[in-house]
């Protein structure tokens, strides 16, 4: 099974996101369960959403404890939010940022993961260009789809327009390819770098 | 078709799919995307010959489900929480009026302390009001259950409330099979009321009864019950030959057969528990689990031989009968009468708090090993209520202990980051 958690603020679609999730890897025949943190969502309040994915049916329904990846959809919850709290130490990390780890000040923190599972994308600004809203779900997925390799990227973006039809859906679409190629090029640095 | 969709926008297609005449609904908290999702497809007209009447609060919600229901309509709502409360005495008529309304509980807390999330509390308040009571253990099973419900209410002229936990299953996104609309008109036929208003036959439902005959009506209801006890496995099976998979029926076991410790619980958390038995059972322990589906009528028999040659048997409960303890403990004490084995009432989720494996597979080893106590509550926070209790005992106006417990936990976080 293969566990993953997002942390976002109301209003930037971490419920979302994790039901596009699930959405895509349904798509690869999977199984998968997206469920959010059930709090009385407010606008820029913290918001957790969780998806589970696995090849036999979920029955587990607790809350995702010990993920193997987190998705970070606003950096400023770094230091509010015990985000990694019981992350595996091979796991994946993706933060929506326009900074690199050492500099938002968690480099020391992630020395030990493995380098290509670290990644931070700039989807705000890819979403502000591309869907004209700095609304960083559907970007992130793309980044997510890069970084992980769980999920095909052509999953990803047909999620995306199952849950936002027509232009909407396309925009976003548009800004997580922007968000994938931006990952990928990310990560080739880095293990090039290492 | 197989999706991956949210529970209740799967339930409102099979709600939809049962070609329901007339759906009422107060449509703000608590309620789910269910009857949103229903209303949605009524104004689309993807489910026509459907009147969709927004009300003016729960009450009336069940009450003008009661008026349609009794010309003849098949009739739908759903609720949670206070909402179940506020119309609670319609929960009472429209069972006593046998009429075969099919409403979904979306299961939620109930204040106070406000609190929107999971538990049983509101179900489990108006159990004995004479309704059927289903509880899911999946979406899929959610979904199903609407379907064998609307034909188990038509058969007996009773309502049925589908049981389906708050969020953790209505808000989840998970692979669910929806039917085809041929598949459940062959399962479910039209609705043939056995009563009904008619301005050309005119009759009246409700009459005020004396001590001469309302005893006999009371009693046709239990009838009624005992009979569905019947119906429920027969409908389970039709379900299954038809629909190709298990759903409903009175209780599921699973890996009971060599279990010296079963667990019995309803609802989602049976996935969760399922899992705990299935890692135990690697540890060599032997341990199996009973679901229970149909909560009323209580099925004290299957329970029974179910349970009987195990040497315990642990009652995981998402509501606490304050005073007592457990409710489902109750029945399942009913249905082992006679039989001696150990039996522990274990209280869990109360308000949205998290059951996890871990917890689980704690509680049930302390079990394996008789440690546990007649009734035990899972991860209750004994430091908070035990700072809570002294400062009732420091002060006589020590405050409202919702609102202190929020401050006592806000400091504790604040020394520990």
């Amino acid at each position: 099974m293969f566990q993953v958690r997002i942390h976002g603020r109301g209003g930037q679609g971490v419920v979302s996101a994790a039901e596009m999730l699930s959405l895509a890897a349904f798509d690869e025949g999977c199984h998968a369960q997206a469920f959010p943190s059930f709090g009385s969502e407010r606008m820029g309040a913290p918001v957790t959403a969780y998806c589970r994915i696995d090849d036999k049916e979920i029955r587990l329904r607790e809350p995702v404890m010990q993920p193997d990846a987190l998705i970070i959809q606003d950096p400023t919850l770094l230091h509010q939010v015990d985000l990694f709290n019981g992350l595996s130490p091979s796991g994946y990390i993706l933060i929506n940022s326009t900074r690199s780890f050492d500099e938002l000040g968690i480099g020391d923190f992630v020395r030990n993961f493995p380098p290509d599972h670290l990644c931070t994308v700039p989807a705000s600004e890819l979403a502000l260009k591309h869907v004209g809203r700095p609304l960083p779900n559907a970007a992130l997925l793309g980044g997510f789809a890069a970084i992980s390799g769980r999920l095909r990227f052509d999953s990803v973006a047909k999620a995306i327009r199952e849950k936002f039809p027509g232009k909407v859906g396309a925009a976003n679409v548009a800004a997580a390819q922007a968000a994938y190629d931006s990952a990928l090029a990310a990560r080739k640095r880095m293990t090039a770098d290492a | 078709m197989l999706k991956q969709t949210e529970g209740s926008h799967a339930i409102a297609e099979a709600v939809a799919l049962c070609r329901p005449e007339v759906i009422c609904a107060y449509p703000i908290t608590p309620q789910t995307h269910i009857v949103e999702g229903l209303g949605e497809m009524v104004k689309s007209g993807e489910l026509w010959n459907c009147e969709f009447i927004n009300v003016e609060s729960e009450f009336a919600a069940l009450s003008v489900a009661i008026g349609a229901s009794a010309t003849g309509a098949r009739s739908y709502t759903a609720t949670a929480s206070q909402g179940i409360l506020f119309m609670a005495e319609a929960v009472y008529n429209a069972a006593g009026l046998g009429l075969p309304i099919v409403m979904t509980i979306g299961n939620r807390a109930i204040g106070a302390p406000i609190n929107i999330w999971n538990d049983h509390s509101d179900s489990m308040a108006l159990r004995d009001a004479g309704w059927i009571q289903l509880y899911a253990e999946t979406n899929q099973e959610a979904a199903d259950l609407h379907i064998q419900a609307f034909r188990l209410a038509e058969e007996l002229s009773c309502p049925v409330m589908v049981c389906v936990d708050g969020f953790i299953l209505t808000h989840a996104y998970d692979r669910i099979d929806i039917p085809s609309q041929d598949q459940v008109d062959r399962y479910l036929p039209p609705f043939e009321p056995v009563q009904v208003l008619d301005v050309n036959e005119p009759v009246s439902i409700g009459a005020m009864v004396g001590p001469d005959a309302f005893f006999e009506v009371r009693y046709l209801q239990h009838h009624k019950q005992s009979r569905a006890l019947e119906l429920i496995p027969q409908l389970a099976a039709e379900f299954k030959s038809q629909f190709g998979r298990d759903s409903g029926g009175l209780i599921r076991t699973y890996r009971c057969d060599d279990a010296e410790t079963i667990v019995v619980a309803l609802g989602s958390v049976v996935g969760t528990i399922k899992d705990a038995v299935d890692e135990m059972r690697e540890r060599g322990q032997c341990i199996g689990a009973v679901s229970i589906c149909s909560f009323r009528p209580f099925p004290l028999e299957e329970v029974r031989v179910a349970l009987e040659r195990a040497k315990r048997v642990v009652v995981i409960e998402k509501c606490l009968a304050v005073g007592i303890g457990g409710i489902v403990s109750d029945g399942v004490r009913k249905a082992l009468s006679g039989i001696v084995l150990k039996g522990y009432t274990v209280i869990a989720g109360l308000g949205g708090r998290a059951i996890t494996k871990r917890s689980l597979t704690g509680l049930f080893e302390r079990a394996a090993r008789d440690e546990l106590e007649q009734l035990n509550f899972l991860d209750l926070n004994w430091d908070v209520v035990k700072r809570e209790l002294e400062r009732g005992k420091q002060q006589r106006r020590a405050g409202p202990s919702a609102e202190n417990i929020l401050r006592d936990l806000a400091a504790a976080g604040a020394r520990v980051s």
